[in-house]
């Protein structure tokens, strides 16, 4: 399999990159990692005229600690994410997310920033950054604007970025040593979630939990939340876990199947917190 | 466009299209084909080399990105005259049947071992994970890197 023919250009910067965007308009692509888009071109399902290969770009891949946020750059490689110290300590559940992608190699290649972009409904970061509160930074020809991860994803995978906009930075609350859990269910070993849950202690007694799988988007599972806020107890509270879920319905797995999957998965995360 | 990757220790600077993908350029451009190709959709790691030391699956790689980069392929480990580790704890273990998986699985275990040099059973498991065998039942693949690892390790 072999993709279409595309003029391939390699970014020496952020700016450049933004400028290839803005002069190609919808013909363009970014190519970071290549593990979503580089399979999805040889399918020849996209066929981008124009590739903007950002993978040079060292200053996008870093993690650092910002007061109360941890910070981290969408270059940033799945791998880098399993073995990062600032990472382990204060969001240890995006490395216990980026652990359980694919296998190793994909993990190599594979960018936060282009796991995100790329929206797919099971991404397991996603779940990580939605339950860690994450803001998602991005940049266009107009300057930088934040975007909360609750807003972020907009459809199968579709996303608030705007064909003219970089996502430039990713902000997570950092949770040091708080309670953690990351639940996945997929059907061999290198597959994707059929379902999947992250779930963050707060201090304050609210507890995120995030769910991958079961819908059209990576969602918060909202009534588990309030039941939890509300001092329902963590058993009772996770049979509300596919409440105004709308999951996929097809050969992977049934609806019922993927709800009853969200229950389970959502009790074992909440008992290991 | 001009790409120059370096493989095997080797400089090669060939003219290719963008969209021509790395396990080609080393198949098809330089004739090593000890790299294979399987299933073509990132999934069954026959196509693992090493890029700049990190495994990585070459049919989901383009030669453009591996510009300036240097490339090891089964070919780089060792020949007839002298195996590397991991390639004789294959042979010492019949690690293989068909071999069609073998390239991989080798480049894959020798990037584990340079990582961890005395794994676990379940580490092996785990780090061999992207590479999928059709013939062995994966426990003579797990073997031969145990010996690997007792026997000199990742070169
Ligand atoms: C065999 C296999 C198994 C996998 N298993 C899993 C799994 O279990 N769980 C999981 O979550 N994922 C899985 N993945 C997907 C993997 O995590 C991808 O690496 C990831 O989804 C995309 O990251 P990338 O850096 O490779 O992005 P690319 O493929 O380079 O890009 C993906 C999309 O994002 C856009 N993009 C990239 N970077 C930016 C940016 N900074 N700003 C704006 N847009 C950008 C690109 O234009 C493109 O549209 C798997 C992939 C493979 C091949
Ligand atoms: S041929 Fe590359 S992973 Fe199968
Ligand atoms: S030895 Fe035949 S596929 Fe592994």
């Amino acid at each position: 399999m072999i993709p279409a023919g595309f003029t391939y250009v390699r970014a020496g910067s952020v700016e450049q990159a933004l400028a290839e965007l803005a002069w190609h308009g919808r013909d363009v692509r970014l190519l970071a990692g290549g593990h979503s888009l580089l399979p999805a071109m040889k399918l020849r399902r996209v066929e981008p005229g124009v590739l903007v290969d950002i993978g040079r770009l060292r200053e996008l891949a870093y993690v650092r600690l910002d007061g109360e946020q941890v910070v981290v750059g969408p270059l940033t490689t799945h791998r880098t994410l399993e073995r990062d110290p600032l990472v382990a300590e204060h969001v240890p559940l995006l490395a216990a997310a980026a652990r359980r992608i694919g296998d190793p190699q994909v993990r190599n290649r594979g960018t936060i920033g282009g796991s995100l972009a790329h929206a797919d409904p099971a991404a397991d970061l996603a779940a990580a950054v939605l339950a860690l509160d994450g803001v998602l930074v991005a940049r266009g020809p107009s300057g930088v604007r934040d975007i909360p991860a609750a807003e972020f994803f907009t459809g199968v995978r579709t996303s608030a970025l705007a064909a003219d906009e970089l996502l430039v930075e990713i902000r997570l609350r950092a949770a040091t040593g708080l309670g953690y859990a990351f639940e996945k269910f997929s059907r061999r070993a290198l597959d994707w979630a059929v379902v999947g849950v992250a779930a963050q202690a707060r201090p304050e007694g609210r507890t995120a939990v995030a769910l991958i799988g079961m819908g059209q988007t990576p969602l918060r599972a909202g009534e588990v939340e309030e039941a939890l806020a509300a001092g329902v107890p963590a058993a009772e509270a996770s049979a509300l876990a596919a409440r105004g879920c709308a999951p996929a319905d097809n050969a992977v797995a049934s609806a019922a199947y993927r709800s009853h999957l969200a229950e389970v998965l959502v009790g074992r995360a909440l008992a290991a917190l | 466009m001009r790409v120059e990757i370096t493989v095997n220790g080797r400089p090669h600077e060939r003219e290719v299209e963008p969209r021509l993908l790395l396990v080609h350029f080393l198949r098809d451009l330089l004739s090593l084909t000890g790299t294979h190709v399987g299933c073509d959709t990132t999934s069954c790691g026959a196509c693992t080399v090493l890029l700049d030391g990190v495994a990585v699956k070459s049919c989901t790689v383009l030669a453009a990105q591996a510009d300036g980069c240097e490339v090891t392929t089964v070919e780089g480990l060792g020949g007839p005259d002298g195996l590397s580790p991991v390639q004789e704890g294959f042979r010492q273990c019949h690690g293989l049947q068909c071999g069609y998986c073998t390239p991989g699985m080798v480049m894959a275990a020798t990037a584990l071992l340079a990582e961890r040099p005395d794994p676990s059973e379940q580490e092996i498991r785990d780090g061999l994970k992207g590479n999928m065998c059709r013939c062995t039942g994966y426990q003579m693949i797990v073997e031969s890197v145990q010996w690997a690892a007792a026997n000199g390790g990742a070169r």
